[in-house]
């Protein structure tokens, strides 16, 4: 199967051609059949591609395969190449499995939009564009996958596009990633000046070779990349807003595979950042830990429940970066793939949450749904254990694991706010957990009894609510409203991910080498550059241990604040935090404050000074003829006053020219 | 193949009957009754498209590979002066002409006049004769008659045909680029006779003879390379001589901005090559930072007044100084991939800004207004036009798969080798190009559609076939460029090699030997063994 690795991406780009040009024909669900089929076509593709590598010697496992040349020029060569290697592979059989699934719950999600047809065009053109930015053999052609999910996401962000709202947060994803991009694309001229190739199997044996302040702005530069396409400080600031589209590209673009491709692309370039000056993994593993922080504190206030989620993701995202600086590139792929599992998962559940309330989104007006959404509550219950750290769900097994090695490159410190970052995680999703599916119902008839009685039970923390929030207590649902479990196509994919939440630890336990079947596959894409641990086993039981116990700290409090209620919400849910600490309002100042000023400055420059300058030369041209022309007046007396006066005037000078 | 047709001696002259056609089918326009509309439209259509069918000829018979000028037509005409009826083709050129082959049937198809079809027409075939005359001169008097000639068409089209604002911007247009035009003819006429009186021998205007003689002295050179220089910046346009230019494009009627965007400003950049880098390689090198400079500045500065515009046509209008700004740069930076880059990103603005112009048209046909605060939700009320928009929008911002970005990539990575710095201010105007086109396009098409634009319609049958061509060979470039950088690098590389011989200037080995350097350098330094960076050596206490 490996001279097919081509096919993975081009099932989905057939069924993007076919539901392009004949979408239009198809009736609902059909476009979502074609969708989820030639994505799950890949999936099998992969799949045997992964079995035919697994049979090849360990270090044979890297096949190019050429299509056609791209571009040619000089000494420049560009080919359109997939490169399937073990990192590779893994990608893109967890982006072919989770896509597959996600298009099966979007034909049950998207049921009865009158865009259904085009919502799958622009789903598979997502999944032809991750899997070029995956596959390819070239940091230019990771580059064109890179900016192919970009454009898909903006599409897919601003999809119910007559929302103006959806509209800017399109714009606003796109154009925030394209400062992430000038850094990818300095570091692709950079990468040609230096070897004069861009294809890793070109590139990255050069890492040694170069100057080390070469590789380190390299890499620096593809990490800038990397910090929009994974949302991290300070550029995070659009993945929020990107929970405007509809929740399964929430789950796929904005939680389990796009936003991961800047960790993708650290751990690709992995030879490059081993080479680096110290001080580039160390900014990395800080702007991770910063990130993961700042965005759980953010979460932990948020009332819509996909902000949450996206803050979260926001918050997970900076662990895996954690990993990346600490060298510990397997860490990063692992956390990537069980994350991409609950995360994805958590947002299906709340899209099915959000569908079974008839669009309500609004944590304060849900509570109790346990009841009425038992599958939709049991595999959100997996999520959220996986993520908050408890074993032996998935996520304990990898974020332990970057703690483990944040420790032990980086020091307590590092260490320390990644702990916190974990406990505020454990706060924030039980929170999520808790006011959603537990308690009392505060929807239909419990919402229509007035909601001074909402407050009073204390899950609101109103204090301070911008007035647009105030809204609450005005509920859209009937008294009579119940809430429904959502369709098969939508909780058949939910159970999947979970059994995924639940056990994909499995794929790299810290017991044994035997067990650590991620590392000993990944391993001979990153054998140069991956730290290995050197703590002793007791030391690490002891972390994991602190780690487990910081994460139960978090759910008690969470549970007593929002189930026992012996604790005021209003001691987290602060008002700065709600606002995300104002960052995102002062870059809104700053761009409609001094950054239209400059514009509206250079304007005026356009238009007074340069071109008045132009048009000030034809004034005084036109002036000055206007002028002359008086000179022209037809009269002979005139022009023999002129004589005269002319021939005084070279007389006088041809006298003082002989005087002196 | 077709490629065999024999290129050195053809027994059909192709390049004459090029020039001649369209000047042919002004004529019979002109001849044609006036109260036949429909008759003046279809013969001026018949003979664009027989043009263009000419230039795909010609395409097909180009020698592939080869870096020289090819179906050379020479014949003496004023012989004691030393003019002669010189054209040739060269794969610098050759695209440019299928492109204006191809793009002035599809401006008339695409926006018919609303009075007097007549000498509309006329005016657009002596336009298209004298595009392609200056693409294809290869004598300097020939080349400065067709590069005025093309003055006169478009001064009546924007004056005759366009908007508000018509005369002003018609007259701004005419005077800023006869200014420009007549300082290149002062330096026509001293390059001439001086290198005459420098080599001894008869006066001739003969481009390929002046250009490999390269006789007359170096300062004297540096002069006049700075008076074609400023028609060139001035055409091209180049900041700080770009303000004819929002005028016009804004004023024009659609065909008109159609063929201005897409031809005319290329005669500008085309003249940096031909008459710039291959006819005066040391003051081009000599003067290249000042060029990358300006056209560095351009890129930003004219995105940056681009994002700030109130009319739609007039922000696509400053779009087009930014990108010809990319190619000024990728022209001076004297490297392979930045020429070639250069070269092509000249077809593609004229693909993507020409389509955008065109869309442009559809929709004032429709509203009558370009104001972006007048237009609102277009995507709902007319999908056809918003997805052909959007296509050729993000063309225009670079988007890898299209034809923009092979350009830009192209240019930036030339760049980057010999000219860093201008390169990494010129990547910010990628960012820059993403903000004004997606704001306007938020504006105008995203959002509620209000009762104004509601009934506005969709694009009709024929208004859609219009832009398939275009949107098909913007997707064709940016998936499959190699057949045009395979006839564009040829002449590149000459081009190149031309200059070297005549300067000091040496290419960097990387643009040309690529993947070797890389060889070179592991070789010169074997990497060593490389454990994990840090290990053992926490850093938790330095700051971020």
């Amino acid at each position: 199967m490996l001279d097919y690795v081509w096919v993975i991406p081009a099932l989905p780009l057939a069924g993007f051609l076919v539901l392009l040009f004949g979408g239009q024909r198809l009736k609902e669900p059909w476009p979502g059949v074609i969708g989820a089929v030639t994505v799950s076509g890949s999936f099998l593709v992969t799949l045997a591609v992964f079995i035919d590598l697994r049979g090849m010697p360990a270090e044979e496992r890297t096949v190019v395969d050429v299509l056609y040349t791209w571009l040619p020029v000089g000494g420049l060569h560009v080919d359109v190449a997939t490169l399937a290697d073990p990192l590779s592979i893994s990608m893109c059989m967890f982006v072919t499995g989770i896509a597959a699934l996600i298009h099966v719950y979007s034909i049950g999600y998207m049921h009865g939009d009158p865009k259904f047809g085009r919502f799958f065009v622009y789903l598979n053109l997502f999944v032809f564009s991750m899997l070029v930015l995956v596959l390819g053999n070239s940091l230019l052609l990771t580059f064109v996958g890179w900016e192919g999910v970009g454009l898909c996401s903006y599409f897919l962000i601003s999809f119910w596009f007559t929302e103006e709202a959806n509209a800017v947060a399109g714009k606003k994803a796109f154009v925030t990633n394209r400062i992430g991009d000038f850094g990818f694309m300095l570091a692709i001229f950079l990468t040609f000046l230096t070897v004069g190739s861009l294809a890793y199997e070109e590139v990255l044996p050069a890492a040694g070779s170069m100057a080390t302040s070469t590789v380190t702005a390299i890499a620096a530069l593809l990490f800038i990349g990397a910090i929009g396409k994974s949302a991290q400080i300070p550029l995070y600031v659009w993945l929020p807003d990107a929970m405007a589209g509809p929740t399964p590209v929430s789950a796929l673009i904005h939680a389990a595979t796009m936003v991961t491709a800047g960790v993708y692309l650290m751990i690709r370039i992995n030879p490059l950042l081993a080479v680096s000056a110290d001080w580039l993994p160390t900014t990395i593993a800080w702007i991770g830990v910063a990130t993961a922080l700042l965005a759980a504190t953010i979460a932990v206030a948020q009332n819509d429940i996909k902000k949450v989620l996206a803050y979260s993701t926001v918050s997970q995202l900076g662990f895996m970066f954690v990993a990346i600086g600490s060298g510990a590139y397997v860490a990063a792929a692992f956390h990537m793939i069980t994350h991409a599992f609950f995360k994805g998962l958590m947002f299906l559940a709340a899209g099915s949450v959000i569908h079974g309330m008839h669009e309500e989104q609004d944590m304060r007006k849900m509570g109790g749904l346990r009841r009425y959404m038992p599958v939709t509550f049991l595999t959100f219950l997996v999520g959220w254990l996986a993520i908050a750290g408890i074993p032996p769900f998935a996520g304990f097994w990898s974020k332990d694991e970057i703690l483990l090695f944040a420790w032990q490159e980086h020091g307590v410190a590092l260490w320390v706010v990644g702990l916190v970052a974990a406990l505020l995680t454990a706060l924030y999703m039980s929170r999520l957990m808790f006011l959603t599916f537990f308690g009392e119902p505060r929807w239909g008839a419990a919402a229509l009894e007035g909601s001074s009685e909402t407050a009073a039970e204390g899950h609101g923390g109103d204090d301070g609510e911008d007035p647009a929030e105030a809204v609450h207590g005005e509920p859209h649902l009937d008294a009579d409203f119940r809430p429904h479990e959502s369709p098969p196509t939508m909780t058949v994919p939910l159970v999947l991910l979970a059994v995924f939440s639940a056990g994909a630890g499995i794929f790299n336990l810290p017991f044994s080498a035997n067990f650590k079947f991620l590392e000993s596959w990944i391993e001979p894409v990153v054998e140069t550059a991956e730290a290995h641990i050197t703590v002793s086993g007791a030391e690490q039981f002891v972390l994991a241990a602190i780690s487990v116990v910081f994460a139960a700290v978090g759910i008690f409090l969470a549970y007593r604040t929002y189930l026992a209620h012996k604790i005021d919400a209003s001691l987290f849910e602060r008002d700065i935090l709600a606002r995300a600490w104002h960052i995102d309002e002062g870059y809104a100042a700053f761009v409609s404050g001094p950054g239209t000023w400059l514009f509206d400055a250079l304007v005026f420059v356009d238009t007074r000074i340069v071109d008045g300058a132009v048009n000030g030369v034809a004034t005084v041209v036109r002036g000055g003829s206007l002028g002359l022309r008086r000179l022209q007046s037809g009269y002979v007396r005139n022009y023999a006053l002129w004589l005269a006066v002319g021939a005084v005037l070279v007389l006088a000078w041809f006298l003082t020219k002989a005087g002196i | 193949m077709l490629a065999a047709v024999s290129h050195s001696s053809p027994s059909f002259p192709l390049l004459t009957a090029l020039v001649v056609l369209p000047g042919l089918g002004a004529l019979v326009v002109a001849l044609l009754p006036r109260r036949r509309p429909e008759l003046v439209r279809l013969t001026a259509v018949l003979f664009s498209s027989a043009v263009g069918a000419l230039t795909l000829w010609l395409l097909a018979a180009f020698e592939t590979g080869e870096g020289g000028f090819q179906f050379v037509s020479l014949h003496p005409w004023v012989e004691d002066l030393g003019i002669s009826w010189h054209l040739g083709v060269d794969g610098i050129s050759l695209l440019l002409v299928v492109l204006t082959g191809i793009l002035f049937p599809i401006a008339m198809l695409g926006a018919a006049p609303h009075h007097d079809p007549k000498p509309y027409y006329a005016w657009l075939l002596v336009l298209e004769a004298g595009c392609l005359g200056v693409f294809l001169a290869l004598d300097l008097f020939v080349f400065f008659v067709f590069f005025e000639i093309v003055l006169v068409p478009m001064y009546f089209l924007i004056g005759g045909w366009g908007h508000g604002n018509r005369v002003y911007a018609a007259l701004k247009f005419f005077l800023f680029t006869m200014f420009g035009s007549a300082l290149m003819l002062v330096g026509i006429l001293s390059l001439v006779i001086l290198s005459a009186k420098a080599s001894g021998g008869p006066l001739t205007f003969d481009l390929v003879e002046l250009a490999t003689s390269q006789s007359v002295a170096t300062v004297t050179a540096r002069w006049i390379f700075l008076a074609f220089a400023i028609a060139f910046a001035i055409k091209t346009p180049l900041f700080p001589v770009h303000t004819w230019l929002p005028d016009a494009h804004t004023e024009a009627p659609t065909a008109g901005s159609v063929i201005l965007a897409g031809v005319m400003l290329k005669l500008g950049t085309y003249g940096f090559l031909r008459f710039g880098l291959y006819l005066f390689p040391e003051a081009t090198v000599y003067f290249a930072p000042l060029l990358l400079t300006l056209g560095t500045i351009g890129i930003l500065y004219a995105a940056v007044v681009a994002t700030m515009q109130k009319d739609l046509k007039r922000l696509v209008a400053y779009s087009s100084v930014a990108h010809l700004g990319f190619i000024v740069l990728g022209t001076f930076a004297l490297t392979q991939q930045g020429l070639t880059g250069g070269v092509l990103q000249m077809v593609n603005h004229g693909l993507s800004t020409g389509a955008l112009f065109l869309l442009v048209g559809f929709i004032y046909e429709r509203r009558h207004t370009r104001e972006i605060s007048e237009l609102k939700g277009l995507q709902t009320a007319a999908p056809v036009l918003a997805a052909f928009f959007t296509v050729t929008m993000f063309a225009s911002i670079g988007l890898p798969g299209l034809n923009g970005f092979v350009g830009e990539f192209l240019i930036l990575t030339g760049s980057f080798l010999t000219a860093r710095w201008w390169t990494v201010a010129a990547a910010l105007g990628v960012i820059l190009a993403a903000l004004y086109l997606l704001w306007a396009y938020q504006r105008v098409f995203h959002g509620p559609t209000d009762d104004a634009n509601r009934d506005m319609g969709d694009l009709k049958g024929w208004e859609s076939l219009v832009m398939v061509p275009l949107v098909a060979l913007i997707v064709f470039l940016g998936v499959y460029p190699k057949p045009a950088l395979d006839r564009i690098d040829p002449a590149v590389t000459e081009l190149i090699d031309h200059v070297e011989e005549f300067t000091d200037y040496r290419e960097p080995t990387v643009a040309t030997a690529g993947a070797a350097v890389g060889a070179e350098l592991i070789a010169a330094n074997p990497p060593e063994e490389h454990g994990a960076h840090g290990d053992g050596d926490p850093h938790g206490e330095e700051g971020e």
